[in-house]
């Protein structure tokens, strides 16, 4: 009868206070808003606030004194995170203005993309993407985060599919009625051709 | 031995499933015998209604069973997604920062939550926050609007903050969710409502047993200008060249536009994982305890059966003692 209490107290879970629970993204800073946590225990201080996207992000080194010899990219898209903080030696993006190369040392700057080849450099390999318009943010301590909707490598791509597109959005556009019909098949048009020149050069 | 049964009776969880009303009288602490008068004065005990209650609970254990397999199969499906869509915030909040006590005049706030039920408390924290939310950032000269996708949340905020609702949005995970989905609803979200700060209430999901509450910013692009006029955290935008487009305001509302798209996806996916998460633990302690209730109803059947066998034995034996002598 003794043992059966010992085995029924040792089979009890102990719920543990987890210090590192299992998941992907361990909340290395915890600086979360000061003000924030502040104000809203004054509101509300029945319950606890919540977490801000602060606290589960890796804090980003500062601006060094030196210019650096990498380029550290960030390369996401929605469903997956193709380059996660690698050191490569040049990156050159399609922005609006044209194909723009960024070097370690680059000047801040943020700039909008247009469907085009994103390369990435790093020693002497290269490996070239075409992605469908994003943004690019250049930050002073040699980080560049380059956010797309879509990344293909230029391998997967279907020239014949390519110019049917082509050919199909020049004549929706001949066929546009409305501004909105004329815009999105504009679109199209920029896409493919962009997608041709690609292919092609 | 005697002990060992009695403490097992005497431990009470608190079942999901609320049993009847504990009658204190009697042995079983669950159900009470049914007792009744039988055509020549013999006492029939029926154990009818013990073996009903113990269908109806096996039944009970074998769905909510089925709906934990179900919701985790969900899980794996959703969580690598939503793992792989944690870098797309990354970059904005290294850029812009994070400001979530910036005072601004219109604040929007979207609750997200799930459309079924049985998934825990995720959606009454969602909801807590942003009526937190929605009192933290009230003052004069100030408005907060709600957009709600979800229909928990729908239920639980239209009682109170019908007036303050601008948009509702239900039936997200009919389609499998992608980028392109959430993406035309920002796009619903940001042409229909005015906002100068748009404040995402979500669960962000930790692990299988952790949903932490998350409450991500979107300022608007005047907002950020502000801002980084002012200096302070966002002071070093200005440092910051913009190419291409034409002015710099259009760039940074492109910006804002993609910016709450990608928090968004973002945010749905880490809702769906945390909602499959809580179903899963919600089923899971139901199922257990529905095996416990199962087992001491188990107990009160064979006593009940074992009672009645021992009655009729009696009354047999009594009965043929009394002929005899």
């Amino acid at each position: 009868m003794l043992r059966r209490a010992s085995m029924l107290l040792a089979c009890r879970p102990i719920l543990a206070a987890r210090a590192r629970p299992f998941s992907t993204d361990l909340p290395a800073a915890p600086s979360a808003d000061a003000t924030f946590t502040e104000a809203w225990t004054k509101v509300i201080p029945n319950m606890d606030p919540p977490k801000t996207p602060l606290s589960f992000m890796q804090p980003r080194p500062p601006t060094p004194s030196s210019i650096p010899s990498k380029l550290t990219v960030n390369f996401v898209l929605p469903y997956a995170s193709e380059l996660a903080t690698k050191e490569v030696d040049m990156v050159i993006v399609p922005a609006t203005t044209g194909q723009m190369g960024v070097l370690p040392g680059h000047v801040a700057t943020i700039a909008e993309l247009k469907p085009g080849v994103l390369s990435v450099h790093e020693g002497s390999e290269m490996t070239k993407y075409f992605i469908s318009s994003g943004f690019v943010f250049i930050h002073a301590n040699s980080f560049a985060d380059i956010i797309a909707v879509e990344a293909v490598p230029l391998d997967r791509l279907d020239v014949n599919l390519v110019q049917k597109g082509l050919a199909e959005f020049t004549s929706k556009l001949s066929s546009a009625t409305t501004d909105l019909e004329k815009a999105e098949a504009q679109i199209g048009i920029d896409v493919h051709s962009a997608l041709n020149s690609a292919l092609t050069g | 031995m005697a002990m060992a049964a009695l403490r097992r009776e005497g431990r009470r969880f608190a079942p999901l499933i609320s049993p009847r009303p504990i009658s204190a009288v009697r042995s079983s602490p669950i159900v009470p015998t049914h007792e009744y008068e039988g055509p020549i004065g013999v006492r029939y005990i029926s154990t009818q209604v013990v073996r009903n209650r113990m269908k109806s609970v096996k039944n009970i254990q074998k769905i909510t069973k089925a709906m934990k397999m179900v919701a985790a199969s969900k899980l794996r499906a959703v969580q690598t997604k939503a793992e792989n869509s944690r870098g797309l915030w990354q970059p904005f909040t290294a850029l812009l920062g994070d400001l979530p006590s910036v005072d601004v005049k219109k604040n929007v706030v979207v609750t997200i939550s799930s459309d079924k039920g049985l998934c825990g408390g995720i959606n009454s924290t969602s909801v807590k926050i942003s009526k937190g939310i929605y009192k933290l950032n009230s003052g004069p000269e100030k408005e907060t609007k709600y957009v709600i996708l979800g229909e928990k949340a729908k239920a639980q905020l239209i009682r109170d903050s019908k007036k303050d609702i601008e948009l509702i949005i239900t039936e997200l995970q009919k389609n499998p969710l992608s980028y392109t989905q959430v993406s035309v609803l920002a796009d619903e979200i940001l042409k229909n409502v005015e906002y100068d700060a748009l404040r995402i209430v979500f669960n962000k999901f930790h692990s299988v047993v952790s949903f932490v509450p998350t409450v991500s910013t979107v300022l608007s692009p005047e907002i950020v200008e502000r801002e980084s006029e002012s200096g302070g955290k966002l002071g070093e935008l200005d440092s910051y060249e913009v190419e291409g487009g034409e002015t710099k305001g259009e760039i940074l509302q492109n910006l804002a536009e993609f910016q709450f798209s990608c928090v968004m996806f973002n945010a749905v996916l880490e809702n769906a994982c945390s909602e499959q998460g809580a179903r899963m633990s919600a089923m899971d302690s139901s199922s257990r305890n529905a095996g416990d209730m199962l087992d001491r109803l188990t107990l009160t059947y064979n006593r009940t059966r074992q009672a009645s066998i021992t009655t009729e034995l009696i009354e047999i034996i009594s009965g043929a003692s009394a002929l005899e002598g």
